[in-house]
């Protein structure tokens, strides 16, 4: 038996900005080597739980939280916590890719740079690595040295990918990554995602419910800010337990 | 008349109103440069004035332009961009903010002889710099800062917050994001800032005459009084010295200033190559 069964443990998490829960009471676990989507229509507090496992919210004025995050059986919210090493641990994917102003070396190197690492040899590796994770690697290994906005949407992406994953975090949190790509792009990201669960836990918060038939190993649903139902992706397409699921799957609103 | 007709002389006539500014500041360039260029030879930009600034050359004034000027932008601008990401990564909007945003305000909107008077009364006699470069350039430095902080705090705040989110995302401080992220990314534009600042110490006059004062020679240390160029220039025609040592000395002014601004301009290009936009 492992020493723990899962990466991430969500217990009875609320997230309110102005005393407004944008997430309410919400358990749910993340397991090791899953991909795990998050499904629902606008407002249902996806991307506020996504940016709670990694803190990001901290910086939104008016933020306050209850419940616990337990990452390896601590509260990442405990105040003991090193917020830059959790952010390192659990990297995160935006929907629209921003690549930093730079090259794309310098774009792959920043986070490891952050974390200490000056060697160029171990940067060099570090890099290899993440870039061949992400399936970017043939197409820019030659031109690392190019700045990374000649590189088009769904390459720039891959590259955000491959910069989060050079830090060799657990947890990758992708907030609908493909939402502004041809689906060739977004194909080569979910084939990333499939490498990619090997090594990592995936939560993926998409629109596009195709997308989490296809790219997930679990499927959460949520709606105005609470978790109506989760589980193993074919039965959720299939078989719901809940009416309001198959309504949203069913495309009866949302 | 017909649509055709009209956006023809709408564009015909705000080309004629480019073409009148452009006009003025050829006309300007020209009119001094014309009647000082002729006069500015190597002596004259290696020598020391003699008798009043009627003979001689104007290479103290040289010196303590760049002396006066420098010194100014040296110290305004670390305390101007310090000011600016304060103002615009570290407190949030309110009272305080505000209150700082229109001090600067009002600071860049008081006349540069009130700057003098003020740098005159504090620094060369309360804190006993006297009629020095120090307190002509400290003074200076006063006057420049509201407009490295508004120019700053505009580039800083013109930074996507996007590049903040990835940057704190990969695991970065605060702090990092803003030296490595925020800063590099306002660069080009907290840049220009400072270079306008330069040009705007370098042609200062009323505020360094009552503060850097007038003295002929060589500065030799920075307690000395130093006269600007653009003093010199003002002084010369004034009291009617020499007309083609004015002009010679506002031709080097101008061309100083010039060069300070192709500078800029290519400085900011290779930035912005490098970069990538």
């Amino acid at each position: 038996m492992m020493t723990t069964t899962t990466a991430i443990r969500v217990q009875s998490f609320t997230a309110s900005f102005d005393g407004q829960p944008a997430v309410k009471s919400l358990d749910l676990e993340i397991l090791p080597h899953e991909r795990l989507a998050i499904i629902g229509p606008a407002r249902s507090g996806k991307t506020t739980f996504l940016r709670s496992l990694n803190r990001l919210n901290d910086l939104s004025l008016g933020f306050t939280h209850s419940g616990k995050i337990l990452r390896n059986g601590k509260d990442i919210y405990d105040a003991d916590v090193d917020v830059t090493e959790l952010r390192r641990k659990v990297g995160m994917v935006y929907a629209t890719p921003v690549p930093l102003p730079w090259s794309i070396y310098d774009n792959l190197a920043y986070g490891l740079r952050l974390a200490g690492i000056r060697d160029r040899a171990i940067l060099g590796e570090r890099m290899e690595a993440a870039l061949k994770y992400a399936f970017l690697w043939n197409e820019v290994k030659d031109r690392l040295r190019d700045p990374a906005n000649v590189l088009s949407g769904g390459q720039q992406q891959r590259l955000c990918i491959a910069r989060v994953l050079a830090l060799e975090p657990e947890v990758l949190i992708l907030d609908e990554p493909c939402s502004g790509l041809d689906p060739i792009s977004t194909a080569k990201i979910e084939d990333a995602l499939v490498a990619l669960k090997e090594e990592h836990s995936i939560v993926l918060v998409t629109n596009n419910t195709k997308q989490a038939a296809r790219a997930s190993d679990r499927t959460a649903f949520f709606l105005l800010g609470a978790l109506i139902e989760v589980g193993p992706t074919e039965q959720m397409f299939t078989r719901p337990a809940q009416k309001k699921t198959n309504d949203y799957l069913t495309g009866q609103f949302g | 008349m017909s649509p055709v007709t009209t956006q023809r002389i709408a564009v015909g006539f705000m080309w004629l109103l480019t073409a009148i500014t452009f006009a003025v500041l050829v006309f300007i360039l020209a009119f001094v440069l014309v009647h000082g260029l002729p006069h500015v030879t190597w002596t004259f930009l290696t020598q020391s004035p003699t008798s009043m600034g009627r003979e001689g050359g104007i290479f103290p004034m040289i010196l303590g332009t760049f002396l006066v000027a420098g010194l100014a932008v040296l110290v305004a601008a670390p305390i101007g961009v310090a000011t600016a990401v304060y103002l615009s990564e570290y407190t949030r909007e309110g009272r305080l903010t505000s209150v700082i945003r229109f001090g600067a305000d009002c600071l860049a909107g008081v006349p540069s002889i009130i700057f003098g008077l003020f740098g005159f009364v504090f620094f060369a006699i309360a804190l006993r710099m006297g009629l020095s470069v120090l307190s002509g350039s400290l003074t200076l430095a006063l006057m420049v800062l509201p407009t490295i902080i508004r120019t700053s705090e505009e580039a800083i705040r013109a930074v996507p917050n996007s590049y903040r989110e990835v940057s704190l995302g990969l695991g970065g401080t605060r702090w990092q994001t803003v030296f490595y992220v925020v800063l590099r990314s306002a660069l080009p534009g907290i840049s220009t800032g400072i270079v306008l600042s330069l040009g705007r110490s370098i042609s200062e006059t009323a505020a360094v005459m009552l503060t850097a004062g007038s003295a002929l020679r060589l500065p030799k240390s920075l307690f000395d009084s130093s006269r600007t160029l653009a003093l010199h220039f003002y002084l010369l025609s004034r009291e009617g010295i020499s007309m083609p040592n004015a002009y010679a000395t506002a031709s080097v002014l101008i061309i100083v200033i010039l060069a300070l601004n192709l500078l800029a301009y290519a400085l900011m290009r290779r930035f912005a190559v490098k970069v990538g936009h």
